[in-house]
């Protein structure tokens, strides 16, 4: 069928802010259907909150609304744009919520908007656990045996048939947040009020354990002529119990029979079309039982989803673009695969190699949470591998980790024989580096079988890789016999682990390697397993006789990529590698990509010229350089995995494109930096370097408390802390020694109360072009990241404003910056303070490209590329008439264990914006798009540290002006009644009862407002917090804050807030210039 | 390579050569097929129709889960030989004999260890090519000797040599719906299944039982099932189904009786470049339009403009154009060169055995009146 020529206009919905379980596949998705629906030539209008997304440039639509996504601003959009369709399906959770919150208003009907995709019913029936269940039941299939609880006794009656133990899986939720398994009843009343309180609809769904059994997961997609192809089948190593998001997975499946397959195969089309999906992918999950070959439904996503951006990676095959033009008409054998140009999307890839997934935690953020794997989805991102075999795919996706220790270590910190059964037993993240321990003490396949219920065909591959390993350690590089060698590379040991080995350096190992003619070749991702020629050069190493990268001899420059997505280096740089891309291609550079995170644009095949899929290690980087041969490589723009390899690179012979690697250095280096700063007459806090406790509190004494403390080279404040005194220094201390091995631990004074200012420029090593400026809402000692920003500042002077232009612009002709720099600066009083200069990409410049509307990395990357700013027509810092407000978003309520508390260690995952005139709407809207409530009425709550209480009072007085109600501490109470405020009364947990957590938990307070206070109260505090957070009752950490909600709630009292177009702002910028 | 396992080599007839590992001794000659199926192994190395064909499977792991007695397309493995990246020593699951001791007792070769995408793109470059898997220690002029005076796949006749030797009865199960025979020119075991789970009695017949001595078991269709090599040569078979035709039976072709079908309707039949092999293969539907994914294992097509106006190609092979299906004008004839008893891959096209056999049925209900 062709295309529809009924429908002009699209509106679709990008999934919001990055959060655990709902990452950068939707900026994947959402951007690749925006770009084919383009390219069809229809009106494409796009809603997403998400500033660090490549998709809401605005260049990927012809509206883009940088606005909350709640029913209300799209509703707006929907009154601006008129659109004549939504695509819900490619906006993950968000995206289907709101679209049936929009259907259940009558809005959809009201504006006559149909929904593309799917329909209503089918994304009720994909999203409604006991609907799908019924629904499935009446096609035949199995399912677990379940129950629906919305209370404890329901829960309980339950329980009573299916027995011990029980999954609990909550109504309408992402990522499985809020879900649990118990087996027993005091778990019971621990999980089940959890997940009752998780759900929006107050219902959670009881079932049956199949916990053990073997877990797939097949991507299917149908077309409106009902044909239905299955892209790709997944199989999960760990077995059910943990969440697939935080699985380890391999594609294609590996263990079932053909019989067993295609049956699955059978029932996975039974689901899409009895759920109704007309077009489009879906991700359909199966448990099947290892001793009886049972098999079960046990979800499907109406939608694209993590697994499908995955599946898309894995096979070539690009389920969202392919799924938009499903949505718009197009049949499956209408439309073209891409890879082979001559065949069609009408079939199923096959693959003639093996993919690994491994997620990427960040427990190390959380201390206080276990770190247990279950059905909650905790992983906040993941490497993806492909290799000739599965011991090669697993390997190479260990490397892609970027672990703060290697596998050995990794090893050997699980193999203490007291513990190693348990963690073998319950699953949590370092399990794999169990197994690896457990075999290599002699565990039988049959005893870690039955620890790890992973099935023995993965644990015998894990076997053979330490077997090898262990010969390995019997030879030299010059004795080793070839087979051995051959099979270590071909099982994926590195040059590295095989000179560590042998005893030897890996130069030696390259040699023998060399000499027995064992050499790393690349292969192609085609779809197709070479049945047709590829057109599309998607490669991967591999070990064998025959190279396919047939490399050109154009002018080319290599992009490495930001690896994993963790908190600290998430889409922003994946966003930064992607425009660069982009530029230099159009600059009629050939573009080469490097990277191994299958949620990005970056690792789309045809974002840059030519992809390689792989681990971002100095081995599998070189391998390319050497192969390609470009003219230089771009580090500077994936954050801390490329910038880790620049001095490696620089000295194998790789030329690296502008800013060098030695000023990035000198940045990072305290003396050397601290000299520069000397030298340019400009402040920074005192500061000192020290590698012993002692030394660390001598300085202190020195430099005076409180002092903010870190290990040198990391990222998203990695263990950064401020020590109040002697006794919380000595305790990081003793603490932090195995965080940077080797690396000292820099302390700074800290700037009590400062206001902390990020600020970007351009440089191409002669003029610099400010391009924003950005004041935190927080105080200094807020990580950036996790501080709200507002650009440009509200309340620094244009005096200040100028010092820092002119310190930012000096200290980048200084060190020499040839591309992007950040500077963060601390102003107290009147003096300007320098923190830290980031001459490299930073997390700041999706935003700020878009608030200034600069295309910063795409100049960037040409000046890297040796053009001048001046010729790309970049000669002044941008006039701003709007506020644009940063709100970031956090994972707190998947670690429920946690304290909820702002500090120097980042903890976001993701980022909203909000746009207006006024700050106090921009800062409504962004805090709105962060998913916090601002109420309009009701009580706040206060709570504030002693030096916090004389600024309280006119965050106290604003809500009151507001209408608001006010209940403290009785310290606070009493400071605010003295000040003439009316304040009422309530006890602090430790005080006896009634107390502020009773009243939290009986919904009487609407807003908390609690600066922590450190020490014996901060017990109390945390209980405040936690609870909040529990109920979802907004709550605030730091007084400038406060004040911002304060601001943003006599905005939305004062009216609607309205929605606009960035492509509008940009005429109106225009038009007033 | 572990101790036991033998150095070998693939060496195909332009002269390439690939060295791996023999986890199952012997030597081999054939035509090699590349299979892009990612499961299925066990149903491919019993499928009578890989007479003569080395096959190499894509895919790189084999033998991840056990052979079991009751998956087999046959009573015995027909591959001359096979190859993959990796055998797998011990299977997932429970019970099933290891692959790799299968084709040991077996007496089928198996090569593993080389860069079989590589062979993949000589084939896909070359067309299939006849080669040979050998110790490495074998004498690689006689090898190549050999190599070059085997017959070439064009002109062979293989049925006589996969063929039932004598006729057998398939009871229908449940209720008997209509009584079948089904020449046997290397029939996939669940093609029988297929039919008798549907309610057919199913006469096997050899491959050369006459057209007369079929009519006379009083059947209600007839059903040409696939097999090895060209069809050309089997001219006698040709004729049979010739009156088979004008006995205005149902009659099902599939594979190689689909081939059959296309010459004695007075169509001609070509050897593809490397064939298909797969179990994603799409086929459009020619007449609503729509596309199944087909499980194929073909070296040779029915040429669409050879046949005679009287037929209409009414399904195609998606990527290529080449006919997968045609009708003839008023007979009831289906005739598919796909392979709707999957077995291995996917299912989809089993409505085939529903339509077929609701036509022997209607067709029997006419001819009763």
């Amino acid at each position: 069928m062709p295309k529809r020529t009924d429908i002009q206009s699209i509106l679709i919905l990008g999934s919001g802010p990055i959060v655990i379980g709902q990452a950068c596949e939707f900026d994947y998705s959402g951007t690749q259907a925006c770009r084919a629906l383009r390219a069809e030539g229809y009106r494409v209008i796009l809603a997403n909150s998400n500033p660090a997304t490549i998709m809401t440039d605005p260049e990927f639509a012809d509206a883009t609304y940088i606005e909350p996504l709640v029913p209300d601003m799209i509703t707006r959009i929907l009154e601006i744009e008129r659109p004549d369709a939504i695509l819900p399906t490619v906006g993950g959770q968000t995206g289907i919520n709101l679209t049936l919150e929009l259907h259940s208003t009558g809005v959809l009907d009201q504006y006559g908007v149909e929904l593309l995709g799917a329909g209503v019913d089918a994304l009720r029936l994909g999203e409604d656990r006991q609907l799908f269940k019924e629904a499935m039941v009446e096609i035949g299939l199995d399912v677990p045996r379940s129950g629906f609880a919305t209370n404890m006794d329901e829960a309980r009656v339950i329980t009573e048939e299916l027995g011990y133990p029980v999954i609990v899986r909550p109504s309408f939720t992402l990522g499985g947040e809020g879900g649990g398994v118990f087996f027993n009843r005091a778990e019971m009343e621990e999980v089940v009020p959890r997940a009752l309180q998780a759900s929006p609809a107050g219902q959670a769904l009881l079932e049956q354990s199949v916990i053990g059994w073997k877990e797939y997961e097949l991507e299917v997609i149908r077309d409106l002529a009902d044909n239905a192809i299955m892209v790709c089948s997944v199989e999960n190593i760990d077995p059910m119990g943990v969440h697939t998001g935080d699985s380890i997975t391999v594609a294609p499946q590996q263990t079932l029979s053909d019989v067993e397959f295609q049956e699955m195969r059978d029932d996975a089309f039974a689901v899409i079309r009895r759920v109704g999906v007309a077009t489009g992918g879906s991700n359909i999950q199966f448990a099947v039982d290892p001793k009886t070959g049972r098999r079960v439904v046990i979800e499907m996503n109406p939608r694209v989803s993590r697994s499908s951006a995955l599946a898309s990676k894995a096979t070539g095959f690009p389920i969202a673009k392919i799924a938009a033009l499903l949505a718009v008409g197009y049949t499956l054998d209408e439309i073209r695969n891409d890879i082979t140009g001559e065949t069609f999307a009408a079939f199923e890839p096959s693959l003639d190699y093996t993919v690994v997934k491994i997620p990427r935690w960040a427990f190390e953020k959380f201390p206080q949470s276990k770190t247990v794997l279950g059905t909650s989805m905790k992983s906040v991102g993941e490497v993806m591998a492909i290799g000739s075999n599965f011991r090669e795919a697993l390997m190479k996706a260990l490397s892609g980790l970027e672990l703060d220790g290697d596998r050995v270590q990794m090893e050997s910190r699980s193999s203490d024989p007291v513990s190693l059964r348990r963690r073998l037993t319950t699953p949590n993240w370092e399990r794999i580096f169990a197994v690896f321990s457990a075999t290599r003490q002699g565990w039988t396949i049959e005893e870690l079988h039955q620890a790890t219920e992973i099935d023995p065909w993965f644990l015998r591959e894990i076997k053979e890789v330490v077997d090898l390993e262990t010969e390995l350690s019997c030879w030299s590089a010059t004795t080793a016999p070839r087979q051995l060698l051959r099979r270590a590379k071909f099982s994926g040991l590195t040059d590295r682990r095989l000179a560590a080995l042998m005893s030897t350096d890996h130069s030696e190992v390259k040699a023998a390697l060399a000499e027995h003619g064992i050499q790393r070749v690349f292969k192609r991702v085609d779809t197709c397993a070479a049945e047709f020629p590829a057109t599309t050069p998607y490669l991967y190493s591999t070990f064998g006789d025959e190279d396919e990268s047939a490399p050109s001899d154009r002018r080319k420059v290599m992009i490495l990529g930001s690896g994993p997505n963790r908190i600290g280096q998430g889409i922003e740089f994946d966003y930064c590698c992607v425009h660069a891309a982009f530029a230099l291609s159009a600059q009629g550079f050939e573009t080469i990509m490097v990277n191994c995170n299958p949620e990005t644009v970056s690792t789309d095949y045809d974002t840059a010229d030519r992809l390689y899929f792989e681990p971002l290690t100095l081995e599998h980087v070189l391998a390319i350089f050497e192969k390609e041969k470009p003219e230089g490589v771009i580090v500077q723009l994936g954050g801390q995995t490329p910038l880790k390899l620049a001095n490696e690179l620089q000295a194998a012979g790789v030329p690296i494109l502008g800013t060098s690697p030695d000023a990035i250095d000198l940045a990072e280096d305290r003396e050397r930096f601290g000299a520069l700063l000397r030298k340019e007459n400009v402040l920074q806090p005192a500061n000192g370097t020290a590698v012993s406790v002692d030394e660390a509190v001598a300085i202190a004494n020195k430099i005076d408390y409180p002092v903010v403390v870190r290990p040198s080279y990391v990222l998203g404040g990695r263990a950064m802390a401020v020590c109040y005194d002697e006794t919380t220094l000595r305790d990081y201390m003793s603490k932090a020694t195995d965080v940077s091995p080797g690396r000292p631990i820099l302390l700074d004074r800290f700037l009590q109360n400062a206001i902390e200012i990020d600020l970007d420029l351009l440089c191409d090593g002669e003029t610099t072009v400010i391009c924003g400026i950005m004041e935190h809402i927080e105080e200094a000692g807020v990580h950036s990241g996790d501080s709200a920003a507002v650009l440009p500042p509200h309340s620094v002077s244009d005096d200040l404003q100028d010092q820092m232009r002119a310190i930012a612009s000096r200290l980048a002709i200084q060190l020499g910056v040839v591309g992007l720099m950040n500077v963060q600066f601390a102003i107290m009083g009147d003096e300007v303070y320098v923190i830290e200069v980031n001459p490299r990409a930073s997390r700041t410049v999706p935003f700020i490209a878009k608030a200034a509307g600069i295309p910063l990395v795409s100049v960037a990357a040409q000046i890297m590329a040796g053009a001048k700013l001046a010729e790309l027509g970049i000669t002044k810092e941008p006039k701003l008439d709007h506020y644009y407000v940063k709100v970031p978003v956090f994972p707190f309520s998947r670690f429920p264990d946690n304290d909820p508390l702002l500090g120097p260690e980042m903890k976001s995952t993701g980022e909203v914006m909000g746009i207006s005139k006024e700050f106090g709407i921009a800062f409504a809207k962004a805090w709105i798009g962060a998913g916090n409530r601002l109420p309009q009425e009701g009580t706040v709550f206060i709570s504030v540290r002693d030096r916090d209480k004389p600024a309280t009072t006119q965050v106290a007085r604003e809500f009151k002006e507001l209408g608001f109600q006010l209940v403290a501490t009785l310290g606070t109470a009493k400071f605010l009644r003295e000040r003439g405020l009316e304040v009422a009364d309530v006890k602090k947990v430790a005080e006896g009862r009634p107390h502020i957590v009773d009243l939290l938990i009986n919904g009487d307070v609407d807003l908390v407002i609690n600066t922590p206070l450190g020490g014996e109260a901060y017990l109390d505090d945390k209980e405040i917090r936690t609870t909040s957070l529990r109920f979802g009752i907004p709550c605030i950490t730091t007084i400038s804050g406060a004040l911002a909600a304060a601001a943003a709630v006599r905005a939305l009292l004062g009216g609607n807030l309205s929605a606009t177009s960035l492509q509008a702002l940009d005429e109106r910028r225009k038009a007033s210039t | 390579m572990r101790e036991a396992d033998q150095a070998g080599v693939l060496l195909l007839e332009d002269g390439s050569r690939f060295e791996g590992t023999l986890v199952s001794s012997g030597e081999c000659f054939g035509e090699v097929v590349f299979n892009t199926s990612m499961t299925g192994y066990q149903e491919i190395i019993t499928d009578p129709s890989y007479r003569g064909q080395v096959v190499l499977m894509t895919q790189p792991h084999m033998g991840n889960y056990g052979v079991s007695s009751e998956v087999s397309e046959s009573r015995r493995p027909w591959v001359e030989g096979f190859i993959a990246r990796e055998f797998t020593r011990v299977p997932s699951g429970v019970g099933g004999e290891p692959l790799i001791e299968y084709l040991q007792r077996s007496n089928v070769p198996a090569l593993e260890g080389i860069d079989t995408r590589a062979v993949v793109r000589r084939l896909r470059a070359t067309g299939s090519l006849r080669g040979v898997i050998a110790p490495l220690s074998a004498d690689p002029d006689e090898l190549k000797e050999h190599l070059h005076t085997m017959p070439r796949m064009v002109g062979r006749a293989l049925v006589d040599e996969v063929t039932c030797d004598e006729a057998y009865n398939v009871p229908a199960q449940g209720e008997e719906r209509c009584f079948l025979a089904l020449y046997d020119f290397g029939a996939k075991e669940n093609i029988l299944r297929s039919l008798s789970k549907r309610g057919a009695r199913v006469r096997v017949l050899p491959a050369r039982t006459s057209a007369e001595d079929c009519l006379a078991l009083g059947i209600d269709g007839v059903v040409l099932s696939n097999g090895p090599g060209d069809p050309e040569p089997l001219t006698s078979i040709i004729e049979a189904v010739r009156t088979l035709l004008a006995a205005e039976l149902p009659l099902l072709g599939i594979c190689l009786g689909h081939q059959l079908l296309g010459l004695a309707v007075g169509g001609s039949t070509f050897k593809l470049k490397f064939g298909h092999h797969g179990g994603n293969q799409p086929v459009k539907d020619l007449v609503n339009g729509t596309v199944a994914i087909t499980s194929q294992n073909h070296g040779f097509a029915v040429d669409g403009d050879s046949l005679p106006y009287n037929c209409r190609v009414t399904g195609i092979n998606l990527n290529d154009g080449t006919v997968q299906a045609f009708e003839v004008n008023d007979r009831p004839v289906f005739s598919v060169q796909y392979h709707p008893e999957a077995s291995p891959g996917p299912h989809e096209s089993a409505r085939i055995f529903d339509e077929y056999l609701k036509a022997v049925t209607d067709h029997a209900a006419v001819a009763a009146r």
